[in-house]
């Protein structure tokens, strides 16, 4: 079990009160809090041992240098990758997809080739398939959600033959929850000899992954969803795929040797990171990395599911009130979308604000899907580590504010 | 701040019983507008003879203060003349801006004193990200002006 108490002690930012109310922060999904480890441990790198990596034969580099390969090594750890090589350090989750994209993508993809995802993917797991389906000729294709917003299986297994070369599907929907079954789906991608990339940018933070066993050749993740700094991703890639791969771009410390009219690549995973890379975040990864594995990504998971089971139970008082996603917490994770009619998304989340409730409002960066259930915006909660169930009740209360002050308490 | 400066009942009218709301058989002037971050959308479609904005149909969809704004703007725009509802644009987006209190013809305390209903919208300048919501239909309304060929 978790000590949620000592574990908000360590995030200063959720004493703030706001509109001099109790913070309830219930927007994790977009970007999480930061631990004070976290957070001292960058700051423990810019003031002793900053220096800039992979150069300088002196003391601050090398030691700045240690601390960024072994941040990769914790990484790596977490995920039970084969070795640290596999793990390519990159901006953002945007950056991984986009790196896998390019220099997987454009590289092997031919015209009547078959790019297949899901309609609940973010953007950043559909407009690079965009750009890559143009410049390859290769067609983009879907599949589709059942009633209950779980990927349709059935459909899905017919859209699998020897013309589909990449899957790309996310592990958990940033809108839905919905945790799609990605073991099923690697037997179906390799059944016809095609690759699996996962949007691990909510399953990672918010579950036990293990690359040995998730099935997937490519993970893309951000370190600021899981207690991370911002400026940090990692995409986690199969050894051998990696080494065949192109790098997307180009520039120093991902080469062997450069002439005048062609270069050699450096070996993985400096291949893939060109230029000065984003040390300090990655550093700062390694120690929200730490502190997760202190929880046990089993209570981490436990914990949000707790949390939604009482948050969709909450919500159900809520008079007219629907959640767009799974209505049990099977293979669901804690990210609940809803919408309240007679209330726009903006207007919750500005009402909810002056309760001092913080939830996301918007299309969620994934228009395809919010389009296929008939609305332009929803209202979104979502929870992590250092949520109670106080949260939830802040959160239902304020939208009866904003029944009441939209007049909907019929009273 | 309380949320009654925001949403004013006059407000949550016109986004319940929105007028205007309809398209024209017959328009010379039409743009879409959309906010990208937050999703919402309006369509304004105007019929513009001898110089004055004979019909206006608003449509769309939004929240409360992008669909009040651009109910309350059909009902000030319908029947004015280009020229007049040049200047009430600017009044409005002045009414918005901080810069607004600056002008000089307007009393600094109540910029939207002029404006009417219009100016119950005053209270979206404390709500610095809801600002666009209640541009939106200006701003699409100034573009379907631009874009208004005359058949005169």
């Amino acid at each position: 079990m978790m000590d949620t108490s000592a574990i908000r002690g360590d995030f200063p930012i959720l004493e703030r009160r706001i509109n001099g109310r109790r913070m309830a922060f219930l927007d994790s999904a977009a970007s999480s809090q930061k631990p004070v480890q976290v957070l001292d441990a960058m700051v423990d790198i810019y003031r002793n041992s900053y220096a800039n990596v992979h150069r300088g034969a002196y003391t601050l580099s090398q030691e700045a240098t240690e601390a960024y390969e072994e941040a990769r090594h914790k990484v790596a750890v977490f995920l039970n990758a084969a070795c640290d090589e596999e793990i390519i350090f990159t901006r953002s989750a945007t950056a991984a997809m986009n790196l896998f994209a390019y220099g997987w993508g454009l590289n092997t993809l031919k015209p009547g080739d078959r790019i297949l995802t899901s309609v609940m993917e973010h953007h950043a797991n559909i407009v690079p398939w965009h750009i890559i389906a143009r410049h390859t000729g290769a067609e983009l294709c879907y599949m589709e959600l059942t009633d209950g917003f779980r990927l349709d299986m059935e459909g899905a297994r017919e859209r699998f033959d020897e013309r589909v070369k990449v899957v790309a599907v996310t592990g958990m929907s940033n809108v839905l929850g919905t945790m799609p079954p990605v073991d099923e789906l690697a037997g179906l991608a390799h059944g016809v000899g095609a690759v699996l990339l996962v949007d691990g940018a909510q399953l990672v933070p918010h579950a036990p992954v293990d690359v040995q066993t998730l099935g997937a050749d490519f993970l893309g993740f951000s370190g600021h969803k899981m207690l991370g700094p911002t400026g940090i991703g990692v995409l986690w890639g199969r050894r051998a795929l990696l080494e065949s791969m192109e790098p997307a771009e180009g520039g120093g410390e991902m080469i062997r040797d450069v002439r005048l009219h062609e270069s050699d690549w450096a070996e993985v995973p400096h291949k893939f990171e060109a230029g000065t890379p984003p040390f300090v975040e990655a550093i700062g990864l390694g120690a929200a990395v730490d502190y997760l594995s202190a929880i046990g990504m089993e209570n981490v998971l436990e914990h949000d599911r707790e949390l939604t089971g009482y948050a969709l139970e909450r919500l159900a008082e809520v008079p007219g009130l629907s959640v767009q996603g799974p209505a049990d917490t099977v293979d669901r994770g804690g990210a609940i979308s809803f919408d309240l009619p007679g209330i726009h998304a903006h207007d919750v989340a500005t009402i909810l604000d002056q309760e001092g409730v913080a939830v996301r409002a918007g299309h969620h960066c994934a228009k395809p899907l919010l389009r296929s259930l008939g609305l332009t915006a929803s209202a979104r909660a979502s929870f992590y580590v250092y949520n109670v169930a106080e949260d939830v009740d802040a959160l239902v209360d304020a939208l009866g504010v904003a029944r009441r002050i939209f007049g909907l308490d019929g009273a | 701040m309380a949320l009654e400066d925001l949403y004013r009942e006059v407000i949550l009218d016109h986004y319940r019983s929105p007028r205007n709301r309809q398209a024209l058989d017959r328009a010379n002037a039409v743009a879409d507008g959309n906010n990208p971050l937050c999703g919402d959308e309006v369509r304004i479609e105007l019929l513009i003879e001898g110089g004055q904005v004979t019909a206006i149909g608003v449509t769309g969809h939004g929240c409360s203060i992008s669909q009040a704004s651009g109910s309350m703007m059909g009902d000030a725009v319908k029947g004015r003349t280009i020229e007049t509802i040049r200047t009430l644009t600017g009044r409005f987006k002045g009414m918005m801006s901080i810069d607004g209190a600056n002008d000089p013809g307007l009393d600094p305390n109540r910029p939207g004193a002029v404006l009417g209903d219009l100016e119950s919208l005053q209270g979206v300048r404390k709500f610095p990200v809801r600002i666009k919501c209640a541009n939106l239909p200006w701003t699409t309304l100034e573009e379907a002006i631009k874009r208004f060929v005359s058949t005169d």
